[in-house]
């Protein structure tokens, strides 16, 4: 853990600067060298699939772009007069300052120049994002929880019933968290609940992380990213919370999950299984269609599965695939370095996914290494799907395999609203699959050719 | 002899040339002012990110074709390798080159490491580096962690060099030591000079040096007119290329900005002559910069015939280009020097151009000459600029003069700034490899991408009629865009 990264999967912790961008008028302020906001949007949502900067991401970001004076002399005074700038420049509604490698070792303060300009009621915070400090999922935890103790801050809840607060995937770092969000909101929505997503476009911005306290519960739904900050709400607020590990994708996970929320949440059961029955109608219906291609083209579908991605969407897809289309776990590769003390839970979990799992699991930051025992793997096969980055796109050409996008670094796809979350991700994960295999070009309907 | 091959660091550009990143006023008055290096690289109370020297020390070691590079950096520095792979797949595919990979490893430095030290994470990555790519050479990129934290990459690089018993070049790109993020080329550079290049064993008359990015193959046609090979450095060649480059007839760069450095030294150190006038950008701008590989390479003669037929030919497709260009206002954005071969083009294609802001500007040139004062020859060609800036990207500021002088066209050199035009609704050209508009046949090439981008102006209007621009109402009405300039304050 933490060693030497060839093909890198993640930025540093200052991509939590994208974590503010997802909230809506979220406005990042740097405190770092010139390059670094720049190298996180280039790799976080440029590499997403070209995600852009939007509202007021990428260029638009306000930077000291710290240069040897203030390594010298400090920086705290540049970034005060940066702050008044970016207040009479940038229209926002929750201010951020993201401190970076530079401040963070010669030790400026940037929470405490936030609070100096927080006393007079000005929305912001300062957040200690320097990049050897960890990675993107560190970043992100960081600023979230930042944003909950010095933003939030020490309130009296005024619990709501049936109010969840969703804490899942790292904006951008899973690069279809926009529609992951939408879809996951639509269905606790359907099933009862009022919900609190807190990023993309389905959150009313800063007025709902203000809610945060309110709600009746905290949901998990993640692996390990999240925990601890539903740990936090516990203690601040002692809001309960529901640990979700499994993202799910597709009908059975996605029913289950469902299930699980509704029971927690002491919903009505009548009401969640009826959005469960309605859901999963109209999933197998589609998926039931597909049987006259499954079965044709059998010879034609590889089955061989590797995947490399984080933790959080490498479980909850290989679930799918799996345990309802059929496919061969060969190698689950988890890049997103889950703090040591979570790793036997995760394992622990992906056992409960299935037996054929057994011996597949590494737990990987180095593409390098990842690459090299895919190769060793994979042989002279080309009955593999591949799910991850661009490497892996890469990796897949070599033997015709088919590729599918999961994780980051995405530069040869562009993401609009995909997700494999939910009855709609399944569905969308299985087009994705099944239509790949036209563009290996080498099939047809009745002709696979062997090279 | 050279002397700054001596030296471990090299000098960075606010005082080796004097450069700023800020300034507005007209063309002419940059010039003179510069002539007397009478600016200074003042800065802004309100700033937007910019860019740093590691970047462009990427562009320079990034692909050499049997180099590895390590990012010794946290791994937020080490933002571009995906990139870097599709772009070694997709350009050694026009070019007819075997595929290259991306051989980089980040060093991964953490907090534990700015305590304890970051050496053996350094020396773990150069065996790994060794162990997975086998290169023929390994560049160690430094970042501002390593700087501050007091990594001895000399005295690391010359044991590891020992040790591997292949060079190890540092290059000292910490993005703190330079507010001019074309620093960092300089840094890749020296480190190239001092630890690569080799006295010339057998000197090639006809072979021209050529400074570029990862770009297409355009110069080979140009100079075989001439009877003449082109010899592209440093990405997509090898470590023995790179370290035979002194045996060339001359030296020449698709930008000033790149590469005077290296050129400089080149001709201080090994006597081989820099092309000394500006970048095939444009009729007249080509024309000279033929003749002056001519020059070097003893193609005199037959020069003047070509650029004589190479005018001919070219003549039908320019002036249907030019009609379809006529009266179209543009305005540019890139920098420092490509801007001015961008300006020249611009108005050779016959567009007006109504202003234009570089990335930042050198008041000095490497060698200190005229003949590479390239806003020099724009300004002496083209006549006046009256709006002219440099900004270092800084939207915030590009955005208010743009919108003020509605330009029907913008034309962007640097990722991520063509998107400021798209949201006001103007055709906007991202000039990402600048070797396709190299020569009369890439000066064609960009006026008819310049047509092309005109024509598809609806996709720019759904995304300018719903865009949010994100700065408040007093600073869209602020008269003046350079407020923030010179250390006003609020």
């Amino acid at each position: 853990m933490s060693g030497i990264i060839e093909q890198p999967r993640f930025s540093c912790a200052l991509a939590g600067q994208q974590t503010v961008l997802a909230i809506p008028k979220g406005i990042p302020i740097v405190h770092a060298g010139p390059g670094c906001a720049g190298k996180v949007f280039s790799f976080t949502a440029y590499g997403a699939g070209y995600q852009g900067e939007g509202y007021a991401g990428g260029g638009n970001i306000s930077c000291t772009n710290s240069s040897e004076t203030e390594v010298v002399f400090g920086g705290e005074k540049k970034l005060k007069d940066l702050v008044e700038g970016t207040l009479r420049v940038i229209k926002g509604d929750l201010f951020v300052i993201l401190a970076g490698c530079t401040s963070g070792i010669i030790g400026d303060n940037v929470e405490a120049v936030a609070s100096s300009f927080a006393k007079d009621g000005i929305p912001i915070i300062g957040v200690e994002t320097s990049g050897f400090k960890g990675n993107s999922y560190f970043g992100h935890e960081l600023v979230v929880n930042s944003i909950i103790r010095q933003f939030v801050g020490d309130i009296t809840p005024r619990v709501r019933e049936q109010v969840v607060n969703v804490f899942s995937v790292v904006p951008f770092q899973n690069p279809f968290w926009r529609a992951d969000l939408e879809e996951i909101k639509r269905l606790l929505q359907a099933i009862g609940l009022e919900v609190n997503i807190l990023f993309g476009h389905g959150s009313k911005g800063v007025s709902e992380w203000k809610d945060i306290p309110n709600a009746s519960f905290n949901l998990v739904l993640s692996p390990w990213i999240g925990l601890e900050t539903a740990l936090l709400l516990k203690e601040k607020y002692g809001t309960t919370y529901l640990h979700y590990p499994v993202f799910p994708v597709g009908a059975k996970a996605t029913s289950k999950f469902l299930r699980e929320v509704g029971e927690f949440a002491k919903l009505p059961k009548e009401k969640v299984e009826a959005v469960i029955e309605r859901e999963e109608s109209r999933f197998y219906d589609y998926f039931v269609a597909l049987g006259d291609f499954i079965v044709d083209m059998n010879n034609n579908i590889p089955f061989e599965l590797y995947m490399v991605a984080d933790s959080l969407y490498a479980l909850g897809v290989s679930d799918y695939l799996v345990n309802e289309m059929g496919f061969i776990p060969k190698g689950v590769y988890l890049t997103d370095e889950p703090k040591p003390g979570y790793i036997p839970k995760i394992k622990e979990i992906f056992q409960t996914l299935g037996e054929e799992f057994k011996g597949t699991l590494e737990i990987e930051a180095d593409g390098g290494i990842i690459q090299k025992h895919i190769r060793e793997k994979i042989g002279n096969s080309g009955k593999a799907v591949i799910l991850g980055s661009t490497w892996e796109s890469r990796l897949a050409k070599e033997h015709n395999n088919l590729s599918v996008k999961l994780s980051l670094p995405i530069n040869d796809d562009v993401i609009v609203n995909r997700s494999f979350s939910g009855y709609n991700g399944g569905l969308r994960l299985t087009e994705e699959i099944y239509s790949g295999i036209f563009r290996k070009g080498n099939i047809s309907q009745t002709t696979l050719v062997q090279e | 002899m050279n002397t700054m091959l001596n030296l471990t660091e090299f000098e960075i550009r606010e005082r080796r040339l004097r450069s700023v990143i800020s300034y507005h006023g007209t063309a002419s008055d940059l010039n003179e002012k510069s002539k007397k290096t009478a600016l200074k690289c003042g800065s802004r109370t309100y700033q937007q990110c910019s860019d740093c020297s590691q970047g462009c020390a990427e562009t320079v070691t990034y692909l050499i074709k049997d180099a590895a590079v390590i990012v010794h950096s946290p791994i937020g520095c080490c933002s571009n390798p995906s990139l870097t792979e599709l772009q070694g797949e997709v350009v050694t595919r026009q070019r007819g080159l075997k595929p290259q990979r991306a051989q980089i490893i980040c060093s991964n430095i953490r907090e534990k490491d700015t305590i304890y030290g970051a050496s053996e994470k350094l020396k773990k990555a150069a065996y790994a580096a060794k162990e997975r790519f086998n290169p023929s050479a390994i560049f160690v990129h430094s970042s501002c962690a390593a700087g501050i934290i007091g990594e001895d990459l000399e005295a690391q690089t010359d044991q590891l060099e020992k040790e591997l018993k292949i060079p190890v070049i540092p290059v000292f790109c910490e993005g703190f030591k330079s507010r001019i993020w074309s620093t960092g080329f300089d840094a890749a550079f020296h480190g190239i000079l001092r630890k690569l290049v080799k006295p010339p064993e057998e000197k090639q008359a006809d072979l021209v040096n050529v400074f570029n990015f990862v770009g297409n193959d355009t110069f080979s046609g140009l100079l075989k007119k001439l009877g003449l090979r082109v010899n592209y450095l440093v990405p997509l060649t090898d470590i023995r290329t790179i370290s035979k480059m002194s045996e060339a007839a001359c030296t020449a760069h698709i930008c000033e900005t790149l590469a005077t450095y290296i050129a400089n030294g080149l001709e201080k150190q090994y006597g081989v002559p820099e092309v000394k006038t500006p970048a095939p950008f444009g009729i007249k701008w080509t024309d000279q910069w033929l003749r002056e590989v001519a020059k070097y390479t003893g193609k005199e003669e037959i020069v003047e015939q070509v650029i004589q037929s190479e005018h001919e030919r070219i003549q039908p497709e320019l002036e249907q280009i030019r009609e379809r260009l006529k009266g179209i206002r543009v305005y540019i954005f890139a920098g420092d020097s490509y801007a001015h071969s961008l300006a020249n083009m611009a108005t050779d294609l016959g567009l007006e151009l109504v202003g234009l802001t570089t990335l930042h500007h050198d008041q000095k040139t490497d060698g200190n000459t005229e003949e590479l004062n390239t806003l020099n020859h724009l300004i002496k060609d083209k006549g006046e600029i009256e709006n002219y800036s440099v900004c270092n990207k800084q939207p915030f500021q590009v955005i208010k003069i743009v919108k003020k002088l509605q330009p029907d066209l913008l034309i962007v050199r640097h990722m991520n700034m063509t998107i400021l035009g798209t949201k006001l609704g103007i055709p906007s050209v991202l000039e990402g490899d600048v070797n396709v508009s190299a020569g009369y046949d890439g000066f064609i090439k960009l006026g008819k991408r310049l047509h092309e981008a005109l024509l598809r102006k609806k996709v720019l209007k759904t995304i300018a009629d719903h865009v949010e621009l994100p700065y408040t109402d007093w600073w869209l009405q602020e008269e003046d865009p350079f407020y923030f300039d010179g250390g006003n304050k609020l």
